[in-house]
């Protein structure tokens, strides 16, 4: 695609430092053009030897307890209503009534329109410490709105107390090689996430790799995403089939560990949708310590996007607990 | 009154020229009933390595030509051995002494020679080569190619037709060649240097020496830039102790024949190098 | 605690049932060797797993005969059909006990247990059932109809595939109608010993397979014995040399495998993650102890910087340890003696000048160890360039073309394999073709699949294993029915002397 005049963008700090002040169109098209290519088999194949760690007994009670402590517990469903993100929160603050040491998980991921529920619901247990709450938004999952709506639903969650924003990219936007319109919107809703005392929500950018067809473009949504302001990547809506994979995982790890090479700073990264197992999650725990490094494990650098998976892991937690198998009866339906 | 002649002089081929030995040393070539014919040169082992040197440096073009291309220049080879048919049956006549109709059928069936490897050049990888269905998302593909330089002891008993069905399968590929001509038969194998250096041949593809094999040949088993070794005409030589020579550097050595090779496309593969090449295969 | 501190995940040995001795496999039993018998200890612990026999001169001669036997009474007379229903049963048989065969291979080599549980006996398993298929199909050999079996086939194996170098070997063998005597390495007996078992479980004819164990100068008595026809041999190029040397005039048939100084040239157009995958694959795979293994890095001098850095950090969450392990990467070194090779010529690279970087990894007390090792500011005049490690160091180079580069990999008498990083598909396929080794790995390295032929040029040795041309190496042409280009110098009218065999051919018979 061929630029007539540069257009430029929205003077997004972290592209400005990287790219250079005359941030255009087609100085971000060339940087990202740039980046050092993915060689898809190879991707998969480190991806299948991670996923062959065998990980027991002490490793294993560790990485259950951590999977549940990053658990983004999320409901996102045209039929939620507010008593089902109520059911939501209760699971959040208490995963296993049989068990109390059990941790909770990291937040709790509702639609725009149930912020103020999950406020309401959450009580004490909503603090920068305690469980967040994050908001779906920018008209997810298809991001199909002008900006100026997204902007609205943003400012709509954080104002009714999101601490996160879960923001979709526009893969149209994207796929037709529109980058700085992608920019541009992300760098909108960063501002849109700024609140009154000037803090920001934490905004997690929805890459939708599943639509992106090539690993070269996660690339590239990946660092375009950062650049633009995001504080996390993640990889799906947990509409589109695919979603979270671990090749494509670990290839946005790959690229928060080559930003953190790059600048020191620390980028989070979400796997959505499609992770039901406990034994699934800790290959994602394998591949973030093996890629990013350990101290990603945390939950403001790493979390899954999941509901399913924390009952699979309260199961595998009363095994270790009772010494015998657990079975469905045993722990709660949302 | 007959015309006083004028005798050729022949000396060696080493990378498209012809030099004489560096020892200054040449040896009396007779004919079949006795007669002298020429004094050929009587290669040194400074001359094999020279030779050698010319080999190498000739490799990479001629290796690297398409198959097509090395095809049209050997069977050009094959078009200018018809055009100087006369000289080369007179040679042998004198030569082998043999009848001026069997010389000429010795001829016909160098040029054949010439003619069936040149058609060889651009199909042998085909029928040597594979690609491999591998279980993984990989292509996957083996060719051989050339070894590169390969020292060839002729047929002895065969001026013409010998020489050409040693030297042509080796050329087949793109290996360049230092051949040892028959030592009693050697002066065809000059001639047909001349047609050579007047070809599409490149220099140095080609280098011929003559002299005593025996004295040449074990600087060439052991001479660490020769890659393989075709002992088709040792056979009277201690051609194991060659071979054991040969060894050190690891050759590819072929044994003696007795008389002159049948065409054979594995004359063509043996002095080849099957590489085989791997790459990922992916959709994203 | 540290995550990355897994905690120990051994997998478990009682799935083996060892005997406290073994004795050499001849003619379907297993016999007492007349040398003097020695320990097989694991080199993880140095302690002892089984006493291993010894074949002398009249065992290998018995062996030999017991393989002529079996050539000229059963094998030659079946059916490829048959021959290859054989080969389909070993397969399966090896897939059956896959799981005892990679923990005796693990506990008895030091290669890591997921290693010889997804690579080794896989491949084991996979080798065999490719080979099976051609038994009765050789007339599709490229050798013309009918080609026939060479008779007695040696082998003699090395001891950093123990098992798969034994599959690579035999399958071929017995697909094209030979039967085998084979020496495994001294240190690597024991899985070629359980595989004796397999044949018993097969039923394959007695004599069929024959594996005699001992020290080199076993695999020197079976080489030469004269009534071998076939030798394969995989191991150093000095012994490949004394191979090539010994059996010169003898018209025996030689493969030999043999050592490697492979270079890995990464382009500043690489893929740069796999890459860093590659690299480390390449050279650290099974402890280094790999022929093929990529031992000089060749990287493009703008980005070698960022290449070493991302491979420190990657080989610093390598985990070294017990071969046992599922989650180890690094095993032990095969032997007390490799090692101090390791060791000689790692303090050489030092010495000479190189810039030395160890991972920090614990090193076991007891037992063979060796951190994963890279050198920098590396000449190509160093040993550490030159020679075969045979260990997980890594010597990095630099480049500024792709002509500098190619000039650097070619510039070693060895010539087995390659690796090429690049995202350029035209680059790949040019410097691919100017590069001197028989495997070219591009954007991944050290494949390996039985369909695939694998070999040197150089003093890499010659011959291939794997594929169509691996059969080849145990076949023989009957001749081709079609005299098309013959006729260009056979015709009656060429006064040739009648052509008598050639010496090859005769002494083959």
């Amino acid at each position: 695609m061929t630029i007539a005049s540069p257009v430029n963008l929205a003077p997004a700090e972290r592209a400005v430092q990287l790219i250079g002040g005359d941030l255009t169109e087609k100085s971000l098209r060339l940087h990202l053009e740039g980046l050092s290519g993915v060689d898809a088999v190879g991707l998969e194949a480190r991806a299948a030897a991670l996923s062959t760690r065998s990980i027991k007994t002490t490793s294993k009670a560790w990485a259950l307890d951590k999977i549940i402590s990053l658990i983004d517990l999320t409901t996102l469903e045209g039929a939620d209503t507010p008593g089902k993100v109520r059911s939501l929160v209760a699971k959040a603050m208490t995963p296993d009534p049989s068990d109390m040491s059990t941790p909770r998980v990291a937040a709790v991921c509702v639609y725009g329109d149930m912020v103020p529920c999950a406020v309401e619901s959450l009580g004490a247990a909503h603090s920068e410490d305690g469980i967040h709450i994050a908001s779906v938004a920018t008209a997810f999952p298809s991001g199909r709105a002008s900006i100026q709506v997204k902007v609205a639903d943003v400012r709509d969650a954080v104002r009714a107390g999101a601490d996160e924003i879960d923001m979709v990219i526009d893969r149209g936007a994207f796929l037709s090689g529109r980058y700085g319109v992608v920019f541009d919107q992300i760098v909108a809703v960063k501002e849109a996430c700024r609140r009154d005392d000037g803090t920001y929500a934490h905004l997690k950018v929805i890459l939708e790799t599943g639509e992106l067809n090539t690993y070269d473009n996660v690339r590239r949504a990946s660092w375009l995403a950062i650049l633009a302001g995001g504080d996390f990547i993640k990889t799906s809506t947990g509409k589109v089939s695919p979603a979270a994979t671990l090749p494509v995982t670990l290839l946005m790890l790959q690229v928060v560990a080559d930003w953190y090479r790059l600048t020191g700073e620390k980028i989070g990264v979400k796997p959505a949708g499609g992770i039901r197992s406990s034994k699934d999650a800790i290959r994602y725990l394998v591949t973030v310590a093996e890629t990013a490094g350990e101290e990603w494990l945390q939950p403001h650098l790493f979390r899954f996007g999941a509901s399913s998976l924390l009952n699979d892991v309260l199961l595998q937690r009363q095994k270790i607990t009772t010494g015998h198998y657990s079975g469905p009866d045993y722990v709660t339906i949302d | 009154m007959t015309r006083l002649a004028v005798p050729k002089t022949y000396k060696l081929y080493v990378g498209g020229k012809f030099p004489r030995s560096e020892s200054g040393r040449t040896y009396e070539v007779f004919s079949a009933k006795g007669a002298f014919l020429a004094n050929a040169a009587k290669a040194s082992r400074k001359d094999a390595r020279d030779a050698v040197v010319a080999a190498r440096a000739a490799v990479s073009g001629w290796a690297g030509a398409t198959g097509y291309n090395r095809g049209q220049v050997l069977y050009r080879i094959a078009e200018l051995l018809e055009g100087r048919r006369a000289q080369f049956v007179d040679e042998i006549t004198a030569a082998e002494g043999v009848s001026a109709a069997v010389a000429n059928r010795q001829v016909d069936a160098a040029i054949d020679v010439w003619v069936w490897y040149a058609g060889w050049a651009d199909k042998y990888v085909q029928v040597a080569g594979n690609g491999n269905p591998v279980s993984g998302p990989y292509f996957n593909i083996s060719t051989p190619e050339a070894t590169g330089v390969v020292a060839i002891v002729a047929p002895q008993d065969s001026s013409l037709l010998g020489f050409a069905s040693v030297v042509a399968p080796a050329l087949v590929s793109g290996n360049t060649v230092v051949v040892l001509a028959s030592e009693k038969l050697p002066l065809s194998a000059i001639s047909l240097s001349e047609v050579l250096a007047t070809s599409d041949v490149p220099g140095g593809v080609v280098n011929v020496l003559t002299g005593v094999t025996d004295e040449v040949i074990p600087w060439l088993a052991s001479h660490a830039d020769v890659n393989a070794l075709d002992l088709a005409g040792a056979g009277l030589l201690d051609w194991v102790g060659l071979q054991m020579t040969a060894a050190d550097t690891l050759k590819r050595v072929l044994p003696p024949e007795d008389g002159v090779p049948a065409p054979s496309v594995e004359r063509v593969t043996f002095f080849t190098e099957t590489k085989t090449v791997w790459h990922t295969k992916a959709l994203i | 605690m540290s995550f990355l501190e897994y905690a120990p995940a051994p997998e478990s040995q009682s799935i083996l049932h060892l005997q406290k001795s073994y004795g050499l496999f001849i003619d379907g039993e297993f016999v007492k060797g007349h040398g003097t018998p020695f320990s097989s200890i694991s080199p993880a612990n140095e302690e002892k797993i089984a006493e291993i026999s010894t074949a002398n001169a009249k065992d290998v001669d018995v062996a030999v005969a017991a393989a002529r036997r079996a050539y000229e009474r059963t094998w030659s007379k079946l059916s490829g059909a048959d021959r290859g229903k054989y080969l389909f049963r070993i397969a399966r048989l090896v897939q059956e006990r896959a799981r005892e065969l990679a923990v005796a291979e693990s506990l008895d080599n030091g290669k890591p247990i997921k290693e010889s549980r997804d690579v080794d006996v896989p491949l084991v398993a996979a080798w065999f059932f490719y080979y099976a298929g051609w038994a009765d199909k050789l007339d599709y050999a490229g050798l013309g109809p009918n080609p026939h079996a060479l008779g007695v086939a040696a082998q003699v194996i090395p001891w950093n595939f123990p098992l798969l170098m034994l599959s690579w070997k035999i399958a071929p063998a017995l697909a094209a109608g030979n039967t085998v005597v084979l020496k495994p390495a001294e240190t690597t007996s024991l899985t070629a010993l359980l595989f004796a078992e397999i044949l018993q479980q097969a039923e394959l004819p007695a004599g069929v397979v024959n594996i005699v164990t001992g020290a080199g100068e076993t695999g020197s008595l079976l080489v030469n014995h004269p009534d071998v026809n076939k030798v394969a041999f995989t191991g150093s190029t000095a012994v490949g040399r004394a191979i090539a040397k010994s059996t010169a005039g003898t018209g025996k048939k030689i493969t030999l495998e043999l050592g490697g100084k492979a270079a890995n040239i990464v382009f500043d157009d690489a893929p740069i993650d796999q890459a860093i995958e590659g690299i480390v694959n390449g050279i650290f795979f099974n402890q280094g102890h790999v022929c093929c293994a990529g031992s000089r890095l060749l990287v493009q001098e703008n980005i070698q910087d960022e290449v070493v850095d991302r491979l420190k950090q990657r080989l610093s969450t390598l985990r070294l340890g017990d071969p046992l392990d599922k989650n180890t990467d690094i095993g032990a070194i095969n032997s007390r003696e490799q090692l101090d090779r390791i060791r000689l010529l790692s303090d050489l690279g030092e010495q000479e000048g190189a810039e030395r970087w160890t991972s920090d990894c614990a090193i076991p007390e007891k037992g063979f160890w060796f951190a994963p090792t890279i050198f920098t500011n590396v000449s190509t005049s160093h040993r550490i360039a030159r020679d075969e490690i045979f260990g997980p160091v890594l010597s990095v180079l630099s480049f500024r073309t792709p002509a500098e580069a190619i000039a650097k990999a070619n510039n070693t008498p060895y010539g087995l394999s390659a690796g090429i990083w690049s995202d350029k598909g035209s680059k790949i396929l040019a410097v691919a073709d100017k590069l001197r080794a028989g495997v070219v790995w591009a954007n991944t390295f050290n494949k390996f699949d039985p369909a695939s032929p694998f070999g040197g040029y150089k003093e890499s040795g010659y011959g291939r294993e794997g594929g169509r041309h691996g059969l080849v190496a145990y076949l023989q042409s009957a001749g081709w029915s079609s005299t098309a280009g013959r006729a260009a110098s056979t015709s009656e009218s060429i006064e040739t002397k009648p052509t008598r065999k050639s010496v090859k051919k005769e002494a083959t018979k």
